[in-house]
């Protein structure tokens, strides 16, 4: 028979970041505790690292300082001359470059995870960006089995203009998590025990595939995000509709043409528009307001791995 | 004890007030809409002023940007000597104090009510100093029985010998809303709806009031805050664990010595440790982190409210 497996190196260096967003508490304290108490995430023969990303922000319970360190690891911040007039955040990002990088580098780590919360119903969700992963997605996989029943919803944010140069990404396997419903400045203990769970199951298949376990070709739904919608606005760009109460904390459920998405201010509903069905996800997340972002649009498609193993067995 | 005087005139001048947190967003966005259209705020007898409390928190879509306007309507904020370096939010109660107030004069609005929200499960409380407020609780009362399938709570949180502090302790008299839960920053339409009714609802009271409707006496369930529980800390005074599942999201339900109240990072649970039956509000609310707060302590006691009598027929307009 002929094998049709993909070999890949073996994990060494993986990253585990917490408040990139300092009011997302879940990540936050979660990497805090592991800083005093580490034996939750060590595996053998694996080297673990959790990191507070934006500390300054973690401090003040804010999501930033200056702007959104989870948009800036691209090469252009990355390549700014450090200087006392950059933002907060460009500075930082050049550290954390600099520590866990540098991006698209032999030297950097092999596996970051970003843990984040939001204020819409998401429930555990896994931030895939790139399609043709076969590594990760077999990790999600291997999450998503591990936590069911509890669903695991995986969000695929490949896109020519919507993708955004996230703080993971300097790692060869960028893995955003995303943890909902819970408000900013809060920490809610059920969160909490899903978030750590996602990260042990995620270990456990790096510890598995580490150790030589070979995985049989699998595949996995996922979520590909379409388009932002933004909130309707007046004449002064102050926000004139809401949430319509039918779409609220309904993220990962199909809209349909004709369903009822805003409600404005003065009592009146407005539809999706469009011939299709279609996925929202952020519903109402507190830090979009600002970006203009009221949900995002996603179409369900199903992705492939091929089956994967370690070289080193 | 002794009742607060209950009013022996019409109501004419009523506020309603939103953003006094500026991250509270179903109260903002009801000021900033009344303040471009406030025909939702007229009565017969009187107009309800709209005021947006906190306009720069509001911008920035904060809590303050100072400190806590709700904390800053005390005699020492409101009659020191202005300062250039005051704190934004002391400068803006000042201000406040001369169109709401001034606190405790005969020239103060006669009734205020402040909109807020809370991350924690209260459904709708309506906040009030003390139980000696007959007319505020008359106004409850009307509210509970607008939708009776939903729970509508008293909370008083006043502390004994505590001075009055609050937005609405500018005016005669006053009483916040707090709709949750609701994130900071999210602005949800099924609070946003509640709130809009409950304030159409409570200026209707006032008008009943003023066109001389009396209201029988009443006996009425109220939560009086007896203190306060911090989150569980480690030495440097970081969260050494968070409101435990049992007890999150159960605001207003009975709290037992010896229930768990607190899970630890470690994994270990902390118990309730008073003597008596607790009824917990405001667990988990994002805003108390910072003043040590995980939830407040309430006694539940029964109140008996004595009528509200009828306005003498005053001269025809």
């Amino acid at each position: 028979m002929t094998s049709c497996h993909v070999v890949k190196d073996s994990i060494k260096k993986v990253a585990i970041f917490g408040g990139t967003h300092g009011n997302e508490l879940t990540g936050v304290f979660l990497v805090k505790h592991w800083l005093e108490n580490a034996a939750e995430i060590q595996r053998t023969g694996l080297e673990v690292k959790p990191f507070i990303t934006n500390p300054r922000a973690v401090k003040k319970c804010t999501r930033y300082i200056d702007c959104d360190l989870n948009r800036v690891f691209n090469p252009e911040n990355l390549g700014k001359k450090i200087s006392e007039d950059l933002p907060y955040e460009v500075r930082r990002a050049q550290e954390i470059n600099n520590l866990f990088g540098p991006k698209d580098s032999e030297d950097s780590y092999d596996i970051i995870f970003d843990l984040h919360n939001t204020t819409s119903n998401m429930g555990c969700t896994l931030i895939l960006e790139d399609s043709r992963n076969d590594f990760l997605i077999q990790m999600f996989h291997y999450i998503k089995t591990s936590l069911s029943p509890l669903p695991c919803y995986v969000y695929l944010i490949e896109h020519p203009s919507l993708k955004y140069a996230t703080t993971r990404s300097i790692a060869t396997y960028p893995v955003g998590i995303e943890v909902g419903p819970q408000p900013q400045g809060v920490l809610r203990a059920d969160i909490l025990d899903q978030m750590r769970k996602m990260i042990k199951y995620a270990l456990d298949f790096i510890h598995n595939f580490n150790e030589g376990k070979e995985f049989p070709p699998c595949a996995i739904e996922v979520y590909k995000i379409m388009e932002k919608v933004d909130y309707p606005r007046n004449e002064n760009g102050e926000i004139a509709a809401i949430i319509h109460p039918n779409l609220q904390d309904q993220d990962w459920k199909p809209l349909r043409p004709g369903d009822p998405v805003f409600l404005t201010l003065d009592g009146k509903t407005i539809p999706l528009g469009g011939d299709s069905t279609v996925y929202p996800v952020f519903v109402n997340e507190a830090a979009y307001y600002e970006k203009k972002e009221a949900f995002a649009k996603t179409t369900k498609l199903t992705l492939n791995a091929k089956s994967i193993r370690s070289a080193l067995h | 004890m002794c009742s607060l005087p209950v009013p022996r005139e019409p109501l004419r001048r009523v506020a309603v007030a939103g953003g006094t947190h500026g991250n509270e967003m179903s109260g903002v966005y009801l000021a900033r809409q009344w303040l471009q259209a406030p025909g939702e705020l007229q009565r017969p007898s009187f107009s309800a002023t709209p005021v947006l409390a906190n306009p720069a928190a509001a911008a920035a879509c904060r809590r303050y940007v100072d400190r806590d306007l709700n904390r800053t309507f005390t005699s020492a904020f409101l009659t020191a000597r202005p300062h250039p370096d005051d704190p934004y939010e002391v400068t803006r109660a000042r201000e406040l104090n001369q169109l709401l107030g001034p606190k405790a004069s005969g020239q103060a609005f006669d009734f205020v009510l402040d909109l807020h929200n809370t991350t924690a499960n209260v459904g709708t409380c309506l906040v009030l100093e003390a139980a000696s407020n007959v007319f505020a609780l008359h106004l409850c009362r009307h509210l509970q029985l607008q939708s009776p399938e939903l729970p509508c709570r008293v909370f008083l949180y006043q502390l004994p010998g505590e001075e009055s502090y609050s937005v609405h302790s500018a005016a005669k008299n006053g009483m916040g809303l707090e709709l949750g839960p609701q994130p900071q920053g999210v602005l949800r339409a099924d609070l946003f709806t509640r709130m809009r009714a409950l304030v159409a609802a409570a200026l209707d009271f006032i008008q009943l009031f003023n066109q001389g409707t009396a209201f029988p006496a009443f006996e009425m369930e109220v939560y009086r805050k007896v203190g306060s529980v911090d989150f569980p800390r480690t030495e440097a005074g970081d969260l050494a664990g968070t409101v435990h599942p049992q007890l999150q999201d159960r605001d207003f339900e009975p709290l037992r010595p010896g229930a768990p109240i607190f899970q630890l990072f470690s994994g270990e649970d902390a118990l309730y440790e008073g003597e008596s039956i607790v009824y917990p509000v405001f667990i988990n609310e994002a805003a108390y982190y910072e003043k040590g707060i995980a939830f407040f302590q309430t006694e539940k006691f029964t109140v008996s409210v004595p009528a509200l009598p009828a306005l003498a027929p005053g001269p025809a307009p």
